[in-house]
């Protein structure tokens, strides 16, 4: 049988991946972009899973938000990343250091 | 939970604002692609419309009593209509100051003025949130249209790079809140936000302690919105890439929509775990105003030191919310309110300076500024006095009143940290007083702006000199908000 732990254990796990994914990675911006949907997505199967045994329906409604506020932001990180391209030929995160901070 | 037989039409009434902002906006997004270039000005008179019809219908439905609707999902408080008011305000000057900026960058089009009032109905939705559900969809539409507005200028590197910089480290922002309300909901069973208060009360102890992870990746992911230190790495940057323009946006409103967010979630959600969030917040307030105050005097260029001066201000604000009495939020709201004043001033000047191919973002491009324009050189000199907390000017009497709301809780030694590096803070912001009245000019060309900028910049400025004589008002209004 799974318990709620399991789940809660799994959303943890994708969320601790997903932080490290943005703190570690030194190589490609779009892979930053795969880890910050890997992050709502671990905040998904929290949700859903306490939405589950809780036996409340909000929990799962806030799902449909997040995933298409997911799409939404989705769309913007890559315009954005496609005019930064533009600008300076690269995707490289160690290139993205005009700015000195 | 809820049943199609028990679905009864919501009361729309405390939304007429949010919805009148919403259909407006969507009218001037289709309206504006029938504008041509050069008429562009047609979309600006209509956003200010917006922005005046939203105040008259805040103000005439204001009833001075808490309304709640969408199954308590959305409130209609004194604190939300105050607080909704001023950003109003704040996004008209905005808009006022960045229209001959626009211009000469070929940006006045369309998408700055709709991204801009999306941006102000993510605010409001934010400022009325009673729910995780409303704050979180708020949150992010403020967000969203502040990504997009920051990469407006597509050719510029600075700007998209400064982008893709607020856009990923928001977005993990945003996923560090949404964990922490995840758990929050887990623990408690509820997205509302006074239901969670309710709950909280009667937690066991290993419960509590899964409700304190939560809380702490709340505040977390609130003090990468606010800025507050150690999450106020995006700031510098965003502040400096941005065209000035969108850096006046983004310094002003959105401040005023985040201390609501601070209040709906920590206060009113999490009101009774004030024990806890008080000492996340004093380490933050401290290394803030540390942070800000002393790195801001390294800066030369002006908009990266206003933007170190925004982390030393959100250490203040800070303060009046952790005290946790009513007289310390009601003091934090009006250092909030003064503060998106100030900033719309002091981004106001900068944009006052720049013309076509100049930016005026340096501190040297200050120089001389009492002998070019000695009208705008005193404006900033009141804006500048206002930032540092010195007498007569209204930054004194927030910074007095939230000192005064840490005292009274017992945090003497608080206060007098706060006291010390606003002391710090004084000297770069008299340093541009000095370029303004000492030095010669090294740009000698005539300020080149219309008449509407120079007449709102200096009311904006006066008003921040009438307010630092008279605070009674806006004081008292801010008590009478908060309750």
């Amino acid at each position: 049988m799974i318990s709620m732990s399991h789940f809660l254990i799994l959303g943890a796990i994708l969320f601790c991946i997903s932080v490290a994914g943005i703190f570690l990675n030194r190589k490609n911006i779009i892979i930053l972009l795969m880890a910050v949907e890997l992050m709502l997505l671990a905040v998904n199967m929290n949700f859903v899973a306490f939405s589950y045994f809780l036996g409340d329906i909000a929990g799962q409604i806030f799902v449909f938000f997040i995933l298409t506020v997911a799409a939404a932001e989705a769309a913007i990180g890559l315009a954005i990343l496609v005019v930064l391209f533009r600008n300076r030929r690269s995707i490289n995160v160690d290139d993205i250091n005009s700015l000195n901070g | 939970m809820m049943t199609p037989s028990s679905f009864e039409i919501p009361n729309f009434l405390p939304a007429v604002p949010e919805i009148f902002v919403l259909a407006a906006t969507c009218v001037i997004l289709l309206a504006d692609l029938y504008i041509r270039d050069d008429k562009k000005v047609i979309t600006y008179l209509m956003s200010l419309a917006t922005l005046v019809g939203a105040a008259v219908l805040t103000i005439t439905l204001h009833t001075g009593e808490t309304v709640l609707t969408f199954s308590g999902s959305f409130v209609s408080d004194p604190m939300g209509d105050v607080l909704k008011v001023f950003v109003y305000l704040v996004t008209a000057a905005v808009f006022v100051y960045s229209r001959n900026y626009l211009i000469a960058r070929n940006l006045f089009k369309g998408e700055f003025f709709t991204l801009g009032l999306f941006g102000v109905l993510g605010m409001m939705v934010l400022i009325s949130a009673q729910n995780m559900l409303t704050l979180y969809l708020g949150l992010e539409l403020l967000s969203l249209c502040m990504y997009a507005m920051v990469a407006l200028q597509r050719d510029s590197i600075n700007a998209t790079e400064a982008a893709m910089k607020y856009f990923i480290l928001g977005a993990l922002a945003s996923g560090m809140l949404l964990y922490g309300m995840s758990l929050i909901y887990g623990i408690t069973g509820s997205l509302d936000l006074a239901e969670i208060n309710a709950a909280i009360k009667s937690l066991d102890d290993s419960k509590m302690m899964v409700a304190s992870l939560g809380m702490v990746l709340v505040i977390v992911g609130m003090a990468f919105k606010l800025g507050a230190v150690p999450f106020h790495m995006w700031l510098p940057d965003v502040y400096h890439g941005a065209p000035t323009a969108i850096t006046l946006y983004i310094s002003a409103a959105p401040k005023i929509a985040a201390f609501a967010m601070v209040m709906r979630l920590l206060v009113e959600g999490l009101g009774d775990m004030h024990v806890q969030w008080q000492e996340i917040l004093i380490i933050m307030a401290v290394l803030s105003m540390a942070v800000g105050n002393i790195i801001a005097i390294a800066q030369a260029n002006i908009k990266r030191m206003l933007a170190y001066s925004t982390i030393s201000h959100v250490g203040f604000l800070l303060l009046g919310i952790l005290a946790g009495t009513a007289a310390g939020y009601s003091s934090a709201m009006f250092y909030t309110i003064t503060y998106a004043l100030m900033a719309a001033g002091g981004f106001g000047m900068i944009l006052l300076l720049s013309r076509s191919g100049f930016e005026a973002d340096r501190l040297e491009d200050f120089k001389g500024l009492s002998e070019r324009s000695p009208w705008f050189a005193f404006m900033m000199l009141i804006l500048m006095f206002s930032m540092a907390g010195v007498p007569p000017t209204v930054g004194f009497y927030a910074k007095l009143a939230v000192l005064q709301s840490v005292i009274d809780v017992g945090l003497v030694w608080l206060a007098v940290v706060g006291v010390i590096f606003s002391i710090i803070g004084v000297f770069y912001y008299l340093r541009i007083i000095k370029l303004m009245y000492f030095d010669k000019p090294v740009d000698t060309a005539p300020l080149e702006t219309t008449a509407d900028m120079r007449i709102i910049l200096s009311a904006n400025a006066l008003g921040i000199l009438y307010l630092g004589l008279m605070p009674g008002s806006l004081l008292a209004l801010c008590v009478a908000a908060i309750g």
